[in-house]
């Protein structure tokens, strides 16, 4: 059995007029770092709550279909059952953060589980480094920048080391340095130690490259899954709205003047001056 | 026009945010404010509608400083999108969200639906008209924040990131939306992450580190000098980053557009004859 496993997931939120999950499937195995795209409101962020059992325990509506994650039917089971095996980080991070200070709030999770102090200590010290907060630790969480915030959420989720981590758009409010440092550590924590990633992004351009199970979302459905080359390759992506890599779609244009640059669709401005170079025999 | 004199700003925390900044942006400028978390960007544009005075230094809207203004004239004049939504949706419906500030300017009743209707469409809403702005996505809800403002077309217009959430659809219109604002000589200050939208939109850029400005000038300039954005903590545009792996080649490098990239890089294919 896959780390998670959704069959046939339709959702609708109470009061709503159509579900805002519709008959989605899919696999996740065990160490994969998955990318899910698509449009606003297309579901993402609904989907991210189904992995912990926020959907449907706190924001009950109706639904039908099976989740499970690491062998536990997330339907009956509550979401502090699933916080040890999944951290989830909040689109919106202002709504992860209630502590008197940034350290007390990245913490609190590791409080919560009983963590002895020694170890506590040297997880949130690690967390806080990771994420660059470490000398802004003292610090009120109100009191901080957006970006700051959006560092300590996720600092929060990065020192539980939970099995899956769920990233609903983590760098949104980040500068675009930090962002790239941000989602280096999380490659490295995939790659060094299986934890399974889950990250929602709009900007493919940050992010493709990290993948190769990418997903689309429209409209509450999965509209494709795959290789990322394919997929930002295919019509349809164009047509759904996604912001396909200025690389990718350079590529795509020359191309289509002839300009022969192989068959590997780039995902970087890397792979793609690469290819440039060898087509104009420069390597 | 916004004039900003050796602006500095402390926060009642002590935490001394701004630290002497002096810039003027003329009616029908599109500015973007770039820069690390924590430069002051939220807190310099805060100055704009005064919601925050400075502690010392000047900020004057359209000639009157904002110590001096109503804070009336200031929000009729001033359009305000925050950072996070959330700082600034309070009503029941979208409609109502986005009526409101029409109904506090006293417009009619009929250009009060003209002008939801058209607020409405301009980001996508339609289908939540008679929704709560809390059940919305991350994403919708920054969509409402920024019709709520667009609505009453203020002359001038602070965008506290606009583009976050957004797919590239509607960061296109907003995009073109921006442009046709410059056409009437309104004036757009959007502070923002978003290389890629900054360089399809190729505005003036003011680099913010630590509390001042250390760059102004054009964006193709500024996005394409490597040193300087990194000391911004800002990344290359994905085709500027392309045209400098492919320095040896002799192309230009200050490079963030498109279509130039596929003329130049036909033109380098013809040259070397391949
Ligand atoms: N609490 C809620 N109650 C009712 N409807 C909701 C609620 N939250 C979201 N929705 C609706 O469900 C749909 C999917 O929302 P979701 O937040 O999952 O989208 P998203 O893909 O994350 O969008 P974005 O990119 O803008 O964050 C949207 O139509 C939204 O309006
Ligand atoms: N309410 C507050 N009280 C005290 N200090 C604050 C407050 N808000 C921000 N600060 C501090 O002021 C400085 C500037 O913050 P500001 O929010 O203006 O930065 P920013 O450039 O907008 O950053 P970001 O890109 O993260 O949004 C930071 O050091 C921040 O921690
Ligand atoms: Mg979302
Ligand atoms: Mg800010």
């Amino acid at each position: 059995m896959a780390l998670i496993e959704i069959k046939n997931l339709t959702y609708t939120y109470p009061g709503a007029s159509k579900p805002s999950i519709h008959d989605v499937t899919l696999k996740i195995e065990k160490g994969e770092f998955v990318l899910i795209t698509g449009p606003s409101g297309c579901g993402k962020t609904t989907l991210c709550r189904c992995f912990n059992g926020l959907v449907p325990h706190f924001y009950q509506g109706e639904v039908k279909g099976e989740v499970t994650v690491a062998g536990i039917n997330t339907l009956e089971h509550h979401t502090y059952e699933m916080a040890k095996h999944v951290g989830l980080v909040f689109q919106n991070p202002e709504n992860q953060l209630f502590a008197l200070s940034i350290e007390k709030d990245v913490a609190f999770g590791l409080e919560n589980v009983g963590t002895k102090r020694e170890e506590m200590r040297k997880k949130v010290d690690w967390a806080l480094n990771q994420t660059g907060i470490y000398d802004i630790r003292e610090r009120s969480p109100h009191e901080i920048s957006g970006g700051q915030q959006q560092r300590v959420a996720i600092a929060s989720v990065l020192a539980m080391e939970p099995d899956i981590i769920v990233l609903d758009e983590p760098t949104s409010f980040l500068d675009p340095l930090s962002a790239e440092k941000i989602f280096e550590v999380i490659y490295r924590l995939n790659k060094e130690q299986g934890i399974t990633v889950i990250l929602v992004e709009h900007r493919l351009d940050l992010t493709a490259k990290y993948t190769n199970h990418l997903i689309l979302m429209d409209q509450g459905t999965v509209r494709c899954e795959g290789d990322p080359r394919d997929i930002l390759n295919s019509e349809e992506t164009r047509l759904i709205g996604v912001g396909i890599p200025k690389a990718t779609l350079l590529y795509q244009m020359l191309k289509k003047e002839g300009f022969n640059l192989g068959d590997q669709t780039p995902l970087s401005s890397e792979e793609l001056a690469d290819q440039i170079l060898e087509a104009l025999g420069q390597k | 026009m916004i004039e900003a004199e050796n602006v500095h700003y402390s926060y009642p925390s002590k935490v001394e945010a701004l630290k002497g900044i002096s810039i003027t942006i003329k009616d029908g400028e599109f500015v973007a404010i770039m820069g690390q978390n924590g430069a002051g960007k939220s807190t310099f544009v805060k100055h704009f509608n005064g919601l925050l005075k400075p502690s010392v230094g000047t900020v004057k809207i359209d000639g009157v400083e904002t110590t001096k203004s109503s804070v009336a004239a200031l929000a009729r004049n001033v359009g305000f999108v925050f950072q996070n939504p959330d700082h600034q949706l309070f009503s029941e419906t979208v409609e109502e969200e986005i009526s409101f500030a029409l109904k506090n300017f006293g417009f009619e009743p009929k250009v009060i639906e003209d002008r939801v209707t058209w607020a409405l469409n301009l980001l996508s809403l339609t289908q939540y008209r008679k929704t709560s702005p809390f059940l919305l996505s991350g994403g919708e809800r920054k969509r409402v924040a920024l019709a709520s403002v667009l609505a009453w077309d203020p002359n001038t217009l602070i965008l506290d990131e606009p583009t976050i959430g957004q797919d590239h659809e509607q960061k296109e219109k907003l995009r073109q939306f921006i442009m046709q604002l410059q056409t009437q000589k309104k004036t757009v200050v959007a502070v923002t992450h978003d290389v890629e939208f900054v360089a399809e939109c190729n505005p003036r850029v003011v680099l913010m580190k630590e509390g001042k400005v250390v760059a102004d000038g054009v964006g193709r300039e500024i996005l394409t000098d490597p040193a300087m954005l990194e000391m911004s903590s800002i990344v290359l545009p994905q085709v500027a980053q392309v045209f400098i792996k492919l320095s040896a080649l002799g192309l230009p490098k200050d490079i963030i557009d498109l279509y130039e990239a596929k003329a130049l890089l036909l033109k380098t294919k013809e040259r070397l004859g391949r």
